[in-house]
């Protein structure tokens, strides 16, 4: 159905590369191809890259052939539109930056294009990777490619629908409370958020800065170690980033669980799930075990907070981070009769309205009278939930929970703003504490009124820089289900 | 905890943006709701936990204190909505 060359994992193309069995830009070609085939009826991109994909392309081929090995030679590569690429448009999916040139390029892209990879497009994403549909972004509709009526999750919804329909075999996300894990659990994907810190954030337009960071959509645990291994490490452009050696992923990668134990956690086992999914992750658990693990109960008392705790720490800091779009050095003005007035006229017109409600409760929870009841009781909160993570590491080495609250939902299904944000209940309490953690294929069930079966992921969380021990013990998963090869994407259909 | 409600006129004066009575309307009753869920945070004990505003351990970062390239002022000025000369124009601030 599709060219044999795009099909490929990141993987494979690089060492097909590397060893002059294509070339980067035969793969740029045929993803070219395929983009414009499928993006009238999937709408990955905001901006697809066709010159600078070919010049990439053609640079790679030169290192090659000057007797460079590129460890992501030829890799076509999405890039969530929240990532600065010198020379490109980058908006964030807002209004407020609809024509914004990006002068600069992010360091984690930068790392990605150096290791070989060719940027294909900027990807969609709600805007300004608030919401978990995608359907927050002010410039386009992306579909999931399992299912076009069906959103393909957010906030990094476009980097993930590009992988899933091979039109790239990297999608760089970003994952402040689960944008990177549940988009991946909804298209049938390894979604991978590295620890707080392990990835610069550096050209990176800010969401919540505590909690942000980059990663990648793949559609193999091993493409997702060898972005991690080529994206992570120090940064001096970045203050939060981490300077500790990162030892390779990729080498890291495992056949088995024997010696680990893995937490399921207590307080998860509600059913709220229904019984379909509830007993696909019971087979999941079942599967670790057999793979040598020993399941071992474990208790996160406070992690039901996560949400409540996080619904005031990142609006408060997005409130803080978005009064930069203030129409004075960049993007959108709407003049009025003085400064206040353009101000305000600028940033309603900007911003769509989940942006606007985030703004506004950070506000609040950080205004006078508030600060402390809201959002100096969300931190103490926060060190509650890092804590109960602690000890649940003190007794497993992993911990495996659903990576979402539901498969791939249809659109304009989730209208109430609350409804939205329950999507992120499994993958919020991990991110308050700054874990590595990702979603891998485990299943597919058919949604009520759906169609056809869609994808679930399970999510496996690990402590602090244990990045090794979590991708090695998904490969393992992954290698010995297959889930994420039981279904080929239904591109075929005409939109809804 | 205090009350499920927000000012949301006062708080949007904050925040800078220009809300329609409708969206004052809707976003007062949106984020009533989303308060309401917030104040289960009332049910934890956290009188004696300290503030975490930041997972990683990390220390003041500095750099040496020597110059490096930064962006040209040019390529910072192309894309100002206003500009006049080496500056970003506004609107006035200051009544005369």
């Amino acid at each position: 159905m599709f060219d044999e060359r795009i099909e490929r994992s990141a993987a494979q193309i690089a060492a097909d590369v590397n060893a002059g069995r294509t070339s980067a830009c035969e793969v740029a070609e045929a993803t070219l191809a395929q983009v414009e085939a499928v993006e009238p009826r999937v709408g990955a991109y905001l901006t697809v890259l066709q010159a600078e994909a070919r010049a990439h392309a053609a640079r790679v081929d030169e290192r090659v052939r000057a007797g460079e090995r590129l460890p992501l030679a030829g890799v076509p590569l999405a890039v969530k539109d929240n990532m600065c690429l010198d020379g490109t448009r980058t908006t964030c999916g807002s209004k407020i930056l609809e024509g914004w040139i990006a002068p600069y390029t992010a360091t984690a892209v930068a790392r990605m294009l150096q290791a070989g990879a060719v940027p294909i497009g900027k990807a969609n994403c709600d805007e300004f990777a608030m919401g978990s549909s995608c359907e927050n972004s002010a410039l386009g509709v992306t579909r999931n490619p399992y299912d076009l009526t069906r959103v393909p999750g957010g906030s990094s919804g476009g980097s993930a629908a590009a992988v899933a329909a091979y039109e790239a075999a990297i999608g760089l996300g970003s994952d402040t409370g689960g944008s990177i894990r549940e988009p991946g659990a909804f298209c049938n994907l390894v979604g991978f958020k590295p620890t707080y810190g392990r990835v610069s954030r550096y050209g990176l337009i800010a969401f919540a800065s505590s909690l942000d960071q980059i990663g990648p959509l793949t559609r193999t645990v091993e493409d997702a170690a060898l972005a991690y291994d080529a994206m992570s490490g120090h940064d001096p452009m970045d203050a939060t980033s981490v300077d500790r050696p990162v030892e390779s992923a990729a080498g890291s990668l495992r056949a088995d669980l024997r010696g680990l134990r893995v937490g399921i956690v207590r307080e998860f086992q509600t059913g709220a799930l229904g019984a379909q999914a509830d007993a696909i992750y019971r087979d999941a658990y079942r599967d670790l075990e057999r793979l040598g693990a020993e399941l071992v109960e474990v208790s996160l008392p406070t992690a039901g907070y996560g949400l409540a705790t996080y619904y005031l720490i990142a609006p408060a800091e997005c409130s803080s981070n978005l009064s930069r779009f203030d129409g004075v050095r960049y993007g959108l003005r709407v003049e009025g009769k003085d400064v206040r007035e353009m101000y305000d006229r600028t940033r309603a017109a900007g911003f769509g309205p989940e942006v606007k409600r985030r703004i506004l409760i950070g506000a609040h929870a950080l205004s006078s009278g508030y600060y402390d009841a809201y959002y100096v009781r969300a931190q103490k909160a926060r060190t509650l939930i890092a804590r109960d993570f602690a000890t649940a590491f003190a007794s497993c080495d992993l911990i495996a929970c659903p990576a979402a609250s539901c498969p791939a939902f249809e659109f304009a299904a989730k209208s109430d703003p609350y409804s939205m944000y329950l999507m992120d209940f499994y993958t919020i309490p991990m991110s308050l504490a700054g874990l590595p953690a990702l979603s891998v294929p485990c299943g597919w069930t058919t949604p009520e009124g759906g169609r056809r079966p869609m994808p679930i992921g399970l999510q496996l969380c690990a402590p602090l820089f244990a990045e090794r021990l979590l991708l090695g013990a998904a490969h393992a998963y992954e290698q010995a289900t297959h889930h994420a090869q039981a279904h080929p994407p239904a591109l075929d259909e005409v939109p809804a | 905890m205090p009350a499920d409600s927000i000012d949301v006129r006062y708080v949007a004066q904050l925040a800078r943006i220009a809300l329609t009575d409708e969206e004052v309307e809707r976003f007062g009753a949106q984020l009533g709701n989303l308060l309401e869920h917030v104040n289960a945070l009332a049910e934890l004990d956290t009188d004696s936990v300290p503030a975490t505003a930041q997972v990683i351990e990390s220390h003041d970062a500095v750099r040496a204190d020597v110059e490096r390239p930064c962006l040209d002022r040019e390529v910072v000025l192309a894309q100002a909505p206003q500009r006049q000369g080496g500056f970003f124009r506004v609107p006035r601030i200051i009544a005369e």
